[in-house]
C-alpha cells in the first residue's frame, strides 16, 4: 500500500458494506484478479481437472483428484482444488488453475470479512448467492469459457440439512438434491455416482463412493489423475458436517482408495 | 470566529471527550497464560465492545458506540486488504494501532468535536509467546501496555486493583474471575452479573488460523458460579 498508514475510506453513505469484493474495487481496484478478456488463454496453462460433491446422511463430502494439466503436460500432480470457504462449507473448482485459486481465496475472504464486520455468519444460501455475483461480477468472460466453474457446498445450521450448489455458463446458481461433478473427467465421474450413490450413505461410505467415481474419471480421462498409492498421492476431500468443515485425514482417503483398489481386484 | 488561544482549544476538547468517556463502562485487558483476555461490563448482549480483526488481532473499545463502531469497522478493512495484498502473518497490531492513532489525533485536530473513545488492539503471537496491547486515546495518544490494562469510565481505579492483583501465568479462569472482581469495585461495591459481561480471548491453543473466540454466556456462568 502507497500510504499504509491511512485507513480506508470509513463506510458507504447508508451503512457499511460488509463485502470485500467491493472495498477492494473501490479502493485497490489493481489488485483485482484480471477478469479473463479470451474465453481461452492463446497458451497452454495449468487447468485443474475433475471435482465432485455428494451427500451422505449428516452432510457433504466435496473431493477432487490432484493433477492439473498444461496442453498434453501434467503441470501439476499434487494440485489441490477442493477447500474450505469458511468453518462450515467448501469449495470444489475445475478450470484455469491461476484463476481458479485466485477466486477461492477472494471467496473465502469475503465470507471472512462479512463475519467481522457483521458480527453474524452468512447463511449458507447468502454464500451460495455470493458466488453467483462474484463470478458474474469479476469473470465475465470466464464462465461462457468454462474456464472457472466452481461447486459449492456446506452445512445448512438454519435447515439442518447439508446441500450442495452448482452454477452453469450463465452464472446461474442450481441445488443439487443428490451428487454433482465437475470439470474434463465429469462424464464417467457422474456415471460413477450415478451406480454407486445412495440415499443415507454413511461418513465413510462416502468417502468410498467418491474414490470411486475419482478413480473411474481417471482411468477413462486422460487429464484426471489417479491415486498414486507409490507415492501416496491422494485425492482431496472435505466432509462438512454439523460440526463444521474438516479435511478427511490421508489415513482416511487411503482406506477408502485401497477398499476400491480391492474389490477391483488390485487393479486401479 | 472570535480568537481562542490553541491551549484552550485543546483543553476544551480534552475535557469534553474526557466527560463522555468517563460515563461509559469499562473494559478490561489481561495477559493470561495461553493468551490475552478483554473484559467488558456490557448490558447489551448484541452491541458489541469486543471484536475479531484479524487472525491474531482483536480489538476493543469504551465510549460512544458510533464512533468505535466506524473505527473498528476500518480496522477490519485495512486488516483484509493488507493480508490480501500481502501475506497474512504481515498483518500486524503494532500497524493498526498507528493507524488509529494517526485518525484519532487528525479527527482531535481538525474536526468539529473529538471522539469521545479510547480504544485497546491486542495481538497473540502463536510462535513466540509474545503478547502485545496497545491502549489509544482519543487525541491519539498510544501507549504500549504489559500484562494489564484498563479503560473507560474508572480506568484509574481499575488500574490500582489491577496492579495490586495481577499476576503472570493466570489461567483463563482466574483472569476472568479476577477482571469481574475489580470492575465489581468501581464505583463503589457492588454485584456484576454474570449477563452483563462481554468478554473475548485470542486463545494461542485454539488450531484453527483465526485465534479469537468469545466466550459464550454459559462458559461465562460457569467461571462466575459461587
Amino acid at each position: 500500500m502507497s500510504d499504509p498508514l491511512q485507513l480506508p475510506t470509513v463506510g458507504t453513505p447508508f451503512g457499511a458494506s460488509p463485502s470485500f469484493t467491493e472495498l477492494l474495487r473501490d479502493q485497490r481496484p489493481e489488485a483485482l484478479p484480471a477478469a479473463l478478456t479470451e474465453a481461452q488463454p492463446a497458451f497452454p496453462v495449468p487447468h485443474g481437472t475433475t471435482v465432485l460433491g455428494l451427500k451422505f446422511d449428516g452432510g457433504i463430502v466435496m473431493a477432487g483428484d490432484r493433477r492439473a494439466t498444461a496442453g498434453n503436460l501434467i503441470a501439476d500432480a499434487k494440485m489441490r482444488k477442493v477447500f474450505a470457504a469458511d468453518e462450515y462449507s467448501a469449495i470444489a473448482i475445475a478450470g484455469v488453475a491461476g484463476t481458479a485459486i485466485e477466486l477461492v481465496k477472494l471467496f473465502q475472504l469475503e465470507l471472512e470479512h462479512y463475519e467481522k464486520i457483521t458480527g453474524d455468519r452468512l447463511s449458507l444460501e447468502g454464500k451460495a448467492n455470493r458466488l453467483a455475483q462474484m463470478i458474474r461480477g469479476n469473470f465475465p468472460l470466464a464462465m461462457q469459457g468454462l474456464v472457472v466453474v466452481p461447486m459449492f457446498g456446506g452445512y445448512d445450521d438454519r435447515r439442518d440439512v447439508g446441500r450442495i450448489f452448482y452454477y452453469d455458463a450463465t452464472g446461474g446458481r442450481w441445488e443439487e438434491d443428490d451428487y454433482q461433478t465437475n470439470g474434463s473427467g465429469s462424464m464417467p465421474a457422474k456415471n460413477s455416482l450415478k451406480k454407486r450413490w445412495r440415499p443415507g450413505l454413511t461418513r465413510d461410505e462416502a468417502l468410498r463412493v467418491a474414490a470411486e467415481a475419482l478413480i473411474d474419471a481417471a482411468e477413462d480421462d486422460s487429464a484426471t489423475g489417479g491415486p498414486d498409492v507409490a507415492r501416496g498421492i491422494y485425492p482431496v476431500m472435505i466432509v462438512v458436517t454439523a460440526a463444521g468443515a474438516e479435511e478427511a485425514t490421508e489415513d482416511d482417503v487411503r482406506a477408502a482408495v485401497e477398499a476400491v483398489i480391492a474389490e477391483r481386484g488390485g487393479a486401479s | 470566529m472570535p480568537y481562542v488561544a490553541p491551549e484552550q482549544l485543546m483543553k476544551d476538547r480534552s475535557e469534553y471527550a474526557h466527560k463522555g468517556i468517563a460515563r461509559g463502562r469499562s473494559v478490561i485487558g489481561l495477559e493470561y497464560a495461553e493468551g490475552l483476555l478483554f473484559l467488558a461490563e456490557n448490558p447489551s448482549a448484541t452491541l458489541h465492545k469486543i471484536s475479531e480483526v484479524y487472525d491474531q488481532i482483536a480489538f476493543a473499545g469504551v465510549g460512544k458506540y458510533s464512533e468505535f463502531e466506524e473505527l473498528r469497522i476500518a480496522g477490519i478493512r485495512l486488516a483484509d486488504m493488507r493480508g490480501y495484498q500481502y501475506g497474512r502473518e504481515d498483518v500486524k497490531a503494532r500497524d493498526l494501532a498507528n493507524a488509529y492513532s494517526q485518525a484519532l489525533s487528525s479527527i482531535f485536530t481538525q474536526q468539529m468535536k473529538p471522539y469521545e473513545i479510547e480504544l485497546l488492539v491486542g495481538e497473540v503471537d502463536g510462535e513466540t509467546d509474545g503478547t502485545s496491547i496497545y491502549h489509544i486515546l482519543f487525541d491519539g495518544s498510544i501507549s504500549d501496555e504489559q500484562g494489564y490494562v484498563a479503560m473507560g469510565g474508572h480506568a484509574e481505579e481499575l488500574g490500582d486493583v489491577l496492579r495490586d492483583r495481577y499476576q503472570a501465568g493466570w489461567d483463563l479462569e482466574t483472569a476472568v474471575r479476577t477482571a469481574v472482581q475489580a470492575l465489581a469495585t468501581t464505583p463503589e461495591t457492588r454485584e456484576v452479573p454474570a449477563e452483563q459481561i462481554e468478554a473475548g480471548v485470542l486463545d494461542r491453543t485454539r488450531t484453527q488460523r483465526r485465534k479469537f473466540r468469545r466466550l459464550t454466556k454459559e462458559q461465562l456462568a460457569d467461571i462466575l458460579a459461587p
